[in-house]
C-alpha cells in the first residue's frame, strides 16, 4: 500500500494547495462527478483547506444515489419472493423505496446477502442449490465489465438458479443533461478515475469540445484531487478546455478495451430511469436477448414502475449540482443516514450522507 | 419514525443502538444508575463500593485468528468494570445453545473460558446453560455478568472528560473488527491479522495506582469504534474534543484491509483497547507507563479535550483540514466501489 501512503503525503499535499492558492485567481465553480471523489474530498477536510472562490458541486457520479425509487421497489419484491435469495452490495441494504428498504425486507425474514463481487454472488447460486440467487445491480462501467463476465460464467458453467437485475448505468448521458442545463454554469469537471480506467481518459474528449468544459480525470487520494483541482484552474486561467489525465498510475488514454468488451457482448444500451433526472437515453445497461435466461426482469416478469420522489426531497436538485444538502428542509431533520428519506443521505458516497457525517459547513 | 421491528442496525453499537436504549429500555427501567449508561453501575453496599457490569456475546464466526468467543466473553466484561477504575473479582456466565451444536467445539470454548479466566485472575463463579431447538439459536450465544470493587475515592466516568485532558489510545485501532469482517467476507487478507482481545484492567490497575485523579475518563471502544466511542464521552461530558489523524495508532495490514473492504478504520470494534482522558500534565508520564506494559506498548496521545460546542468530535486530517467525527450510524457497510 506505498502508493497510498505517498498520495496522502501531508508535505505534498501542503505544497500543492500552496500552489492552488496562487493559481486560484478568480472564482470557479468545479464538479466532481464521483461520489468516491465526494467521500473523499469530505474524509480528508479537503473543503476546509480550498482557496476562497473555488466552489465544489457533487456530481450523479454515485450508483446508488441516482437508482430509481422504481428499481428499489423492484429489488424488494424481488427479495420477498419465496426461494428467492437476493445477492447486494453493501450500500444498497439501507435505501429506501416507497415500501421501506432491503434491510426492513430482511428484517421480515426476506433472505439478503451482501456480496463484494458478482462472482461471489453465482458462487451462491452453488451454495443454495434449491433458491434462486438475484444479483442486484447497481454501478457504472467500472462495476458493470465484472457482471458482465458473471453472466457469462454462469452461462459456460451452466446455472440455472442464478439470475441478474441490472440497474447499470453509463455516465456520459447525465453529464450531457447536466452540462446542458444554463443554470449550472460549471467551469470544470473532476472527472471519475474508477469509471476513466474502463473508459480510457480519451472518452471524455467529445464532451471537452462541445462543452467547452475543462476534464480532468483525477484518482482518490488528497495529493491526487489536489493536483486535478490545479490542473483544472490552470485551464480556466488559461481559458483552455482540454482532456486531461491527473491519474496516470490506473487510468490510460484507451482505458480498458477488453472490459469495455466484455460488457459490450452481454449488455446493450438502452433507456435508464435515474432518481433525480429522470428517463435518460442510452444511460443504461441491459441483458442481451441472447443471454435473457439471466435477467431477472424477463424471469421474474417485473418491470420497475417509476414513482415520485419522497414530498419535501430535494435528492434530484441536489444530483443535479442546483442545491446543496443544507437547502434541503429534511436535511440532518426528518432525514438522517438511521433513518434516510432520499438516496444521497443513505448511500456513504451521497452527498446528503457526505454533509452529514462530516460537517459541510466547516 | 416510529420503530416497527428490530434491525441489525439496533444492534451496532451506533446511533440505532442508543436510540432502542433511549427510546424503550430506559423508558421503562429508569434506575438513574442505568441511566448513566456507563460501562458499568458502580454503587455502595455497607462498607464498600462495588461496580457491576453484564454484556452478551453472539459473534460470528466462533473461533477466529487472536481469539474465540469464550475469550471475549471474559474479557469484555472484565473490561466494562476496569472502565470504572474496578477491580473485577467474580464473573457469570450463561449459556444459550443450539441443538446440533457440537460437542468438541463447546468444550474448545470452555477450556478457552478457563484458560482466560485463570490468565485475567477473575474466577466464574456461578452459571447458567439453557438449550433451544435448531434454528432458534446460531450455535451458542453467552452472557457474563462480572462484579468489581472500586476504590472510595475513585471517580472515574463518561462524564468527566474536562478541557485540557489529554486522550489516549491504548494501542492501534480496528484489528477485532476487521479480523471478524475479514473472516465473513471470506477474504484472505495478507499479513498478521488477529483479533486484539484482551483484559485491561490489570493496566488500568496500574495507571490508577500511579495517576489516579489525574485520569478522568476511561472507556473501551468495542462496537461502534473508536470514533462512537469519543462522541459517548464528548456529549457526556459536555464538552467538544479534537482528534489529531496523523496521531491515530493503525496496523498497516489493518489500513491495507480497511481499503480492499472498503471500512473505516475510526468505527471497527476494538476488543482490548481503552481510551484514557488525562490531565495534560500526567500524560506524558502516563504514556511512558502504558508503553512499559504488553497492554499498551503502542499507546498514542491521539487528541485533546476542549471547552465547546459541548458534544462535537472534530478530526483534524493528516493533510492538515478538519473535519467532524461522527458516531457510528447502523451497521459499518462496505462501499461499492
Amino acid at each position: 500500500m506505498k502508493h497510498l501512503s505517498e498520495f496522502r503525503d501531508p508535505s505534498l499535499s501542503r505544497s500543492l494547495l500552496a500552489r492552488l492558492r496562487t493559481t486560484a485567481t478568480r472564482p470557479a465553480r468545479i464538479m466532481e462527478v464521483c461520489g468516491t471523489h465526494t467521500m473523499a474530498i469530505f474524509h480528508h477536510g479537503l473543503r476546509s483547506m480550498l482557496p476562497q472562490g473555488v466552489e465544489l458541486i457533487s456530481g450523479p457520479g454515485c450508483p446508488v444515489c441516482v437508482t430509481s425509487g422504481g428499481d428499489i421497489d423492484a429489488f424488494i419484491k424481488i427479495a420477498s419472493r419465496k426461494n428467492v435469495r437476493v445477492a447486494i452490495f453493501g450500500d444498497l441494504l439501507r435505501v429506501p423505496g416507497n415500501n421501506g428498504s432491503l434491510a426492513d425486507a430482511a428484517a421480515s425474514g426476506a433472505k439478503v446477502e451482501l456480496v463484494y463481487s458478482a462472482m461471489d454472488a453465482l458462487a451462491l447460486a452453488e451454495k443454495y442449490p434449491e433458491e434462486l440467487i438475484v444479483f442486484l445491480s447497481v454501478g457504472f462501467e467500472t462495476t458493470s465489465p465484472t457482471v458482465a463476465a458473471t453472466i457469462l460464467a454462469a452461462s459456460q458453467t451452466e446455472t440455472r438458479n442464478f439470475c441478474v437485475y441490472t440497474s447499470n448505468k453509463t455516465i456520459d448521458p447525465a453529464l450531457e443533461l447536466l452540462l446542458n442545463d444554463p443554470d449550472l454554469q460549471l467551469d470544470g469537471l473532476l472527472c471519475p478515475g474508477h469509471v476513466a480506467t474502463i473508459i480510457g481518459a480519451h472518452a471524455f474528449v467529445p464532451m471537452a469540445q462541445r462543452f467547452k468544459i475543462p476534464c480532468v480525470i483525477g484518482g482518490f487520494e488528497p495529493a491526487d484531487i489536489i493536483s486535478a483541482l490545479l490542473l483544472l484552474l490552470e485551464q480556466v486561467n488559461e481559458g483552455r478546455h482540454e482532456v486531461e489525465n491527473g491519474y496516470e498510475r490506473a487510468v490510460s488514454w484507451q482505458g480498458n478495451p477488453r472490459a469495455r468488451e466484455l460488457s459490450a457482448k452481454v449488455f446493450s444500451k438502452g433507456e435508464s430511469s435515474w432518481r433525480g433526472l429522470g428517463l435518460l437515453a442510452k444511460s443504461g445497461l441491459t441483458i442481451r436477448d441472447e443471454y435473457s435466461r439471466y435477467d431477472a426482469k424477463e424471469r421474474l416478469g417485473i418491470t420497475a414502475k417509476e414513482v415520485p420522489e419522497p414530498a419535501g426531497c430535494l435528492c434530484g436538485a441536489i444530483l443535479r449540482g442546483q442545491k446543496q444538502p443544507p437547502h434541503c428542509p429534511l436535511f440532518s431533520k426528518g432525514c438522517t443516514p438511521a433513518s434516510p428519506i432520499g438516496p444521497c443521505m443513505v448511500s456513504s458516497e451521497g452527498t446528503c450522507a457526505a454533509w452529514h457525517r462530516y460537517g459541510g459547513q466547516q | 419514525m416510529k420503530l416497527k421491528q428490530i434491525m441489525l442496525d439496533h444492534g451496532s453499537g451506533g446511533l440505532a443502538s442508543q436510540e432502542l436504549i433511549e427510546k424503550l429500555f430506559l423508558r421503562y427501567l429508569d434506575h438513574p444508575l442505568l441511566a448513566d449508561m456507563e460501562d458499568s453501575a458502580v454503587f455502595s453496599v455497607p462498607g464498600t463500593r462495588l461496580a457491576m457490569s453484564t454484556d452478551s456475546y453472539v459473534v460470528d464466526p466462533l473461533f477466529f485468528p487472536g481469539g474465540d468467543i469464550g475469550q471475549l466473553a471474559v474479557h469484555g466484561t472484565i473490561n466494562d468494570l476496569a472502565m470504572r477504575g474496578a477491580r473485577p473479582l467474580y464473573l457469570s456466565l450463561a449459556f444459550i445453545l443450539e441443538e446440533g451444536l457440537s460437542y468438541g467445539e463447546l468444550e474448545k470454548i470452555i477450556r478457552s473460558i478457563a484458560q482466560a479466566s485463570k490468565d485475567a485472575a477473575v474466577p466464574i463463579i456461578t452459571g447458567d446453560t439453557k438449550v433451544v431447538e435448531r434454528g432458534k439459536a446460531d450455535k451458542i450465544f453467552i452472557n457474563s455478568t462480572g462484579l468489581g470493587v472500586v476504590a472510595p475515592d475513585c471517580q472515574i466516568s463518561l462524564t468527566r472528560a474536562r478541557p485540557g485532558d489529554k486522550i489516549i489510545i491504548s494501542g492501534p485501532m480496528g484489528d477485532h473488527g476487521l479480523t471478524i469482517m475479514s473472516q465473513r467476507s471470506g477474504l484472505s487478507l495478507s499479513g498478521d491479522l488477529a483479533s486484539d482481545t484482551m483484559p485491561l484492567h490489570g493496566l488500568v490497575e496500574q495507571l490508577l495506582d500511579e495517576f489516579g485523579p489525574a485520569i478522568h475518563t476511561l472507556h473501551d471502544p468495542t462496537r461502534g469504534g473508536v470514533a462512537t466511542g469519543l462522541n459517548e464521552i464528548a456529549s457526556h461530558s459536555k464538552v467538544a474534543l479534537e482528534i489529531m489523524e496523523a496521531a491515530l495508532p493503525i496496523r498497516p495490514q489493518v489500513a491495507a484491509g480497511c481499503e480492499i473492504l472498503g471500512l473505516d478504520p475510526l468505527y471497527l470494534a476494538n476488543e482490548g483497547k481503552v481510551l484514557i482522558f488525562v490531565a495534560a500534565d500526567k500524560a506524558q508520564g502516563l504514556l511512558n507507563l502504558a508503553h512499559s506494559r504488553p497492554e499498551g506498548r503502542e499507546a498514542a496521545i491521539i487528541g485533546q479535550v476542549q471547552e465547546g460546542p459541548a458534544g462535537r468530535v472534530s478530526l483534524i486530517t493528516a493533510i492538515g483540514g478538519s473535519r467532524l467525527l461522527t458516531p457510528l450510524q447502523g451497521q459499518p457497510l462496505p462501499r461499492i466501489c
